[in-house]
């Protein structure tokens, strides 16, 4: 049990944030082509980083609190952090759209 | 670089790059900030179950604390470094640039954002700023 620690925590943060999607209406995984767009060149900057970060000794993972399963030098789950959570930002903002109706600079008809 | 360095750079070339590259301007949104306050609860949340448990682990050389990993102090706040903090704004402020910044290029700006708590951004109320009110009182206050 004490090898899903982190991918537990994934997993938190992706059930809390489903019901933004299901119930609220924040429409992002349904803008899938945008999200993966916006998703995918932040994860391959942070994940550099990390290689660096990782390669250079500034920090390191728990061997046994880990699944195990590798992608190159890092844990599976570091890499699904990169992209677990730059989803949950965007649900985020655009859950306070929605609920405060504020704009955030996308809106049509607006610079 | 340290951790320390790298982290202050990324911080700076984020803010560097939504004021003045992509010109998304999210940081002069409350949007904008908050939704980072709710995503900053939940870092507090997440990191500090992966510090505190030593899930991550940090070189005390790369880091502004000296290795000791209490809930607040020595350079750390929810047990995860500080540094972790810079980090975090840096990912979110990008993430959330692009993301904008392809919706302004009309990349899926719809399905727009709407649900049953909705309150919709109506563009034309912002002139007056009645566009940040919401809707219904908004459109019962101009007839």
């Amino acid at each position: 049990m004490l090898r899903l620690a982190y991918l537990a925590m994934l997993v938190f943060v992706l059930v809390t944030t489903l019901p933004l999607e299901l119930y609220l209406g924040v429409r992002v995984w349904r803008r899938l082509r945008r999200l993966a767009l916006t998703v995918l060149p932040v994860t391959c900057v942070f994940l550099a980083w990390d290689l660096y970060a990782v390669a250079a000794g500034h920090w390191d993972f728990h061997p046994e609190q880990t699944t195990g399963l590798v992608v190159g030098a890092l844990p599976l789950e570091e890499v699904l952090f990169f992209l677990v959570v730059p989803v949950a930002a965007v649900m985020t903002l655009e859950a306070v759209r929605v609920v405060r109706g504020w704009p955030v600079g996308d809106e049509a008809g607006t610079r | 670089m340290t951790y320390t360095q790298l982290a202050m750079t990324a911080l700076g070339v984020a803010v560097l790059l939504d004021l003045a590259v992509f010109r998304v301007r999210l940081l002069r949104r409350g949007a904008f900030w908050t939704a980072y306050g709710i995503v900053f609860f939940f870092q507090l949340v997440t990191n500090g179950w992966l510090t505190g448990r030593e899930v991550v682990t940090y070189d005390p050389g790369a880091i502004l604390g000296t290795g000791s990993i209490p809930f607040v102090g020595d350079g750390r706040l929810a047990f995860a470094p500080v540094e972790d903090l810079a980090f975090g704004f840096a990912m979110i402020l990008l993430t959330l640039d692009l993301w904008v910044w392809w919706g302004r290029r009309g990349v899926q700006r719809e399905p727009v954002a709407d649900g049953p708590w909705s309150r919709r951004y109506r563009p034309e109320l912002d002139a007056s700023g009645a566009g940040r009110e919401r809707p219904r009182r908004a459109a019962s206050a101009r007839r």
